[in-house]
């Protein structure tokens, strides 16, 4: 793997059709930066171009799931990273200095996360730490990224770092946590498909987040959760467990991740026949797996949550269109160079969008060396939102410094003859809960 | 869903898991029962069966049925030929040591492991079943392949009976487990039979990993939970004993279809591993071991 | 699997050599400390901890010739034990430490009263099973445990108090010399268990137990004996990583970290005092340095395993001793 940035399997984005100076006009003029309390910080993008090659580059470690159990999404999130620094590098880097990738494989194993984050800090002497999704990796890194004091920016979409279990040094600036998204969801799902709801969810930490707030979403919005089934990871068989969902079931809410889903869905179907209930799933599980797939045909007729819709005409804009082609997805939402390598289109913007979010806060916050992680830091607390734009595809965001976490739209999507067809999308308020942390009150 | 029809769905699922399971744990017992040494790389077998099944499920895609009679008839082939070679450049050379052979076969297992991962990927991929129908019971309805799996299970561990009962191999290998500087002496080839035998529960494994792909989906961290569920089965039943496999298979496939349906599955796989425990402690050699173990 | 002639000298003359030697590798690790470099620095302060894990197999399993493939249990009690009354009761770092050394050594009790029923190839299945019962236990209970998220001590661990000044658990010199007490303590109760009576008898039953057992030797008992020393300094290990690295989680007792105080020993040299620290050091610079140019860190490990049982059975201390210096212990 090279080091500049650029993956040898994800094409750079084209110079064509678009200047690079109108793009750089367009993306200021259509707020492709980050707002501090009272008012945007201007022309970021523009000002940028001007300082080109002016300075040693930014070094950015990527702790990447490349083996364990979180290789699938790893690959992705590489492909995505590496994407989002040529692109930056095209529009003239961070502050004027070139972006480069430092990839360090981690496993998917909490105790070699923590170890390469020491190596990517110390040894590699990178400016930021970025990347991981699993939460037990995010849990057992963060610590020791606190302790070199080095910013750690997560794409883990896990409700540790809002929670405020880990210290001031994480971020999430590029994805929804999890709680935000079922709360966002829930409102939708009471409305239209009912409200006495069943839920499967796997039997570790990320399922808890969706038992413990779709049940309080739900039940403050006048829901009833019939059954609550958790699953333990390692299963392989899910015949046994849709006896125990009540006959008065209206909706079956499920949230699985990890190999079994396939199996998960096709027993479903086998169990249910054409007298189910109302089904809605987290693409959670689907991420990187086609939904044409031998099996998945029971899916037919129900409906999954997505961060970003995997088919490009689910959220037709400009700037998710230069992100897909950026990173090399076609409009299926599959490798532009192999249609059957399906990417996972609902996390991986995160690592697009929190590599353009620590542009931004590095060009407010003036940030040149690690002596001003402190500025940096803070100057991110101070953060209110990510506009939409070239830098957030996903959509505009809010961003909570005391928690260090972003909110932003949700989309729910029906599946219809083996595709997914947007039929709503949440608001940013949706999503909104009551605050449980506050890291700005923690030293630096 | 009232009682009745709970209990049948838990037996049934529980039928189904014990035949897999059986077939898979086949394999490691005859390994353990004729050579004594525990193959450690046995899951990853399992493994190798499912993912080369799917290989074949692409090069004959649009037809199920034939990639699943390609994949029955070329996985256990491919895979019985590692085990032939692992035989040939490892067990052999380390003189077939117990602990030795499982260090090594720990090895074996990452290699196969990373293999896949480099070469095949990290996704779960699926595999279309050869044939698919749905059982409609009156209260819920139930995959048909599944029964199909069972059935073709018990077939094949007919068959290994009688290979072992009624063959010369099987003679030998009989032979060769009981005592074996006698079946030296009586001239029974003893390293071919080893070999023989550590293939065949190579294959014996991938058949099924062959079978159990269409249920579940070819993944390279697949064969871990067979192999443990092996061990449990192999201990209880007696290392070694064929008869023993069969019967504690059943025993744990059914309660653990039982437990898991009334109470959480990883009581479920607890509870089995105190069962050990318990075996242990009043039968050391298994419930049908020769206690000499 | 592996013995070593364990000859070379006159007796005193021999163990004046062998206090002398690991005194000066204690004190080297010691002053080490004075040299590296920030990022080796804290490498070597993870190795020392880890390396204690490997010692506490070793004692199992290079003395006393039971192989275990199920350590992790004993490394995962010590850690829950530390990390837990850490986490919910704010015990400060030493008696969390020791509570930690103490569940090790119960759970090893209990453990060996039910499988040393069992010898040779039944026995480490039987640890892997209890190792994977553990393992699944963590996750059943995780409202308590937290699960495989695991949760991280940051917040809830007191600094240590150093001669009159709190000093907290993020500075690198606690890490390291942390680490370096609990190993030098680790190795040098494995160097004083080989050389004592108790030792030789452990290695007797290694070699032949029925004749141990008919020269009169509860064999049992001293299996039983090794297994808590062992247990207990697993779970030592376990116990400094959750304090020193603040991260306490599931994985730790997954099957992964059963098999590396396996390799780890096996490549320092089984049933020398000095393999495990070497083994442990080796290996994690091993994986470390291929990192850089492979993520196929499985061919690593695996690839390891097989190098050492079909070429190079005794290890590296294994194979200085058979070269060398006989007198090694």
């Amino acid at each position: 793997m090279n080091k500049t940035g650029r993956n040898a399997k994800t094409p750079s984005p084209p110079a064509a059709p678009v200047s690079r100076r109108r793009l750089l006009q367009a993306g200021a003029a259509l707020g492709g930066t980050a707002g501090v309390a009272g008012g945007v910080v201007p022309g970021m993008l523009a000002s940028s171009a001007y300082a080109q090659g002016s300075d040693r580059p930014i070094r950015i470690g990527f702790q990447v799931h490349r083996t364990g159990i979180g290789a699938v999404y790893g690959r992705w999130y590489e492909r995505t990273a590496n994407a989002a620094a040529a692109f930056i590098n095209d529009l003239g880097g961070i502050a004027g200095r070139p972006v480069e990738i430092v990839p360090e494989d981690d496993g998917t194993d909490p105790k070699r996360g923590a170890e390469v984050v020491e190596k990517l800090a110390v040894q590699h002497k990178v400016d930021f730490v970025y990347g991981p999704l699993f939460s037990h990796v995010v849990i057992g890194s963060a610590p020791r990224a606190g302790e070199l004091k080095i910013p750690y920016f997560v794409v883990s979409e896990g409700y540790h770092v809002a929670s405020g279990k880990l210290n001031r040094y994480v971020f999430q600036p590029g994805i929804t946590d999890v709680r935000a998204q079922v709360t966002a969801i829930a409102g939708w799902v009471m409305d239209n498909l009912g409200k006495r709801v069943a839920m499967i969810y796997p039997d570790y930490a990320f399922g808890y987040d969706h038992r413990d707030f779709f049940s309080a979403a739900a039940e403050s919005r006048g829901g009833t959760i019939t059954a609550h089934l958790a699953i333990p990871p390692t299963e392989s068989s899910y015949t046994r467990y849709f006896p125990r969902i009540p006959p008065d079931t209206e909706v079956l809410y499920h949230v699985m991740v990890g190999p079994g889903v396939l199996t998960f869905v096709k027993e479903m179907g086998e169990h249910f026949g054409s007298r189910r209930p109302e089904i809605f799933g987290f693409i959670d599980s689907l991420e990187g797996v086609d939904i044409a797939s031998p099996g998945l045909g029971f899916l037919d007729g129900t409906y999954l949550w997505e961060a970003l819709p995997r088919y490009a005409d689910g959220y037709p804009t400009r700037f998710e269109a230069n992100f897909r082609r950026a990173v090399g997805v076609d409009a299926n939402g599959a490798s532009a160079a192999d249609g059957k390598d399906v990417a996972t289109y609902s996390h991986m913007f995160g690592c697009w969008e929190t590599l353009f979010a620590i542009k931004e806060a590095v060009e407010a916050s003036g940030y040149r060396t690690p002596r001003d992680y402190p500025a940096l830091i803070e100057t991110l607390e101070g953060f209110r939102y990510f506009n939409e734009g070239l830098g957030h595809p996903q959509g505009g965001k809010q961003f909570v410094g005391a928690l260090h976490q972003c909110f932003g739209q949700q989309f729910i999507s029906r599946v219809a003859d083996r595709r997914l067809n947007v039929v709503h999308r949440t608001a940013i308020e949706d999503g909104l809960y009551p605050p449980e942390a506050d890291y700005t009150k923690q030293p630096l | 869903m009232s009682f009745g029809p709970y209990l049948f769905l838990a037996f049934l699922e529980g039928t189904v898991t014990a035949f897999v399971l059986a077939l898979t744990a086949l394999g490691l017992s005859l390994v353990f029962g004729v050579m004594r040494i525990v193959n450690v790389a046995h899951g990853e077998f399992f493994m190798l069966g499912a993912v080369l099944a799917w290989y074949c499920s692409t090069l004959l895609e649009g037809s199920p049925l034939a990639g699943f009679a390609l994949a029955l008839l070329l996985a256990p082939l491919a895979v019985g030929a590692l085990a032939l070679a692992s035989d040939w450049l490892i067990l052999r050379r380390v003189n077939y040591n117990p602990e030795s052979t499982i260090v090594a076969t720990i090895g074996l297992l990452y290699i196969v492991q990373q293999l896949v991962l480099t070469f095949y990927g990290p996704e779960a991929r699926p595999v279309a079943a050869p044939v698919y129908f749905r059982v409609s019971f009156p209260w819920f309805g139930y995959s048909g392949y599944k029964l199909i799996v069972a059935g073709l299970a018990a077939a094949l561990l007919l068959a290994t009976w009688y290979a072992m009962s009624r063959t010369r191999l099987g003679l030998y290998m009989r032979a060769t487990q009981q005592d074996l500087e006698i079946a030296q002496a009586f001239g029974v080839p003893v390293r071919r039979v080893y070999a023989t035998v550590f293939a065949l529960g190579a294959m014996l494994a991938a058949v099924a990993g062959v079978l159990i792909v269409p249920v579940q989906q070819a993944h390279y961290l697949m064969g871990l939970d067979p192999l443990l569920l092996s061990f449990i089965v192999v201990i209880i039943g007696g290392l070694g004993s064929l008869k023993g496999t069969v019967v504690a298979a059943f025993l744990i496939g059914i309660s653990d279809g039982m437990i898991s349906v009334f109470f959480s599955p990883t009581l479920a796989k607890i509870l089995a591993t105190l069962l050990v425990a318990a075996v242990l402690v009043f039968r050391p050699g298994g419930l049908f071991g020769d206690n000499r173990a | 699997m592996t013995t070593g002639p364990e000859d070379g000298g006159a007796p005193r003359r021999r163990l004046g050599r062998v206090v002398a030697l690991h005194l000066a590798i204690v004190a080297a690790l010691f002053l080490a400390q004075f040299l590296l470099p920030a990022y080796h620095y804290t490498n070597v302060a993870r190795i020392m901890v880890l390396a204690t894990f490997a010692i506490g197999y070793n004692v199992l399993f290079g003395y006393t010739g039971l192989m275990s493939l199920g350590h992790a249990m004993f490394f995962a009690a010590g850690m829950y034990a530390t990390g837990l009354s850490v986490y919910y009761f704010e015990v400060t770092a030493v008696p969390a430490l020791a509570l930690g050394v103490l569940a090790g050594a119960v759970v090893a009790a209990l453990f060996g009263l039910v499988a040393l029923r069992t010898s040779g190839v039944s026995f480490l299945i039987v640890t892997l099973m209890f190792a994977q019962a553990l393992y699944l236990t963590i996750l059943y209970f995780n409202e308590i445990t937290f699960g495989d998220q695991g949760f991280t001590l940051s917040r809830a661990l007191a600094p240590l108090n150093v001669a009159g000044t709190a000093v907290p658990f993020s500075e690198p010199a606690l890490k390291y010399n942390g680490a370096w007490l609990v190993v030098s303590l680790a190795l040098l109760v494995s160097a004083a268990l080989a050389a004592s009576p108790i030792g030789r008898v452990l290695v007797a039953v290694r070699e032949n137990e029925e004749r141990t057992r008919l020269l009169g030797y509860n064999t049992f008992a001293y299996k039983l004996l090794a297994l808590v020393v062992s247990g207990a300094i697993a779970a030592a290990s376990g116990a400094a990583y959750a304090l020193l690295f603040s991260y306490v989680g599931a994985t730790f007792g997954s099957i992964l970290y059963s098999i590396y105080p396996l390799l780890w020993t096996l490549l320092g040299g089984a049933g020398t005092t000095l393999g495990p620290l070497v083994g442990t050091g080796v290996m994690y610079y091993l994986i470390d340095v291929t990192s850089g140019w492979t993520s196929a860190y499985l061919f690593v490990v695996g690839g390891s395993l097989l190098a050492l049982v079909l070429w190079f059975p005794l290890g590296i201390m294994g194979a200085v001793r058979a070269r060398w210096l006989r007198w090694l212990p």
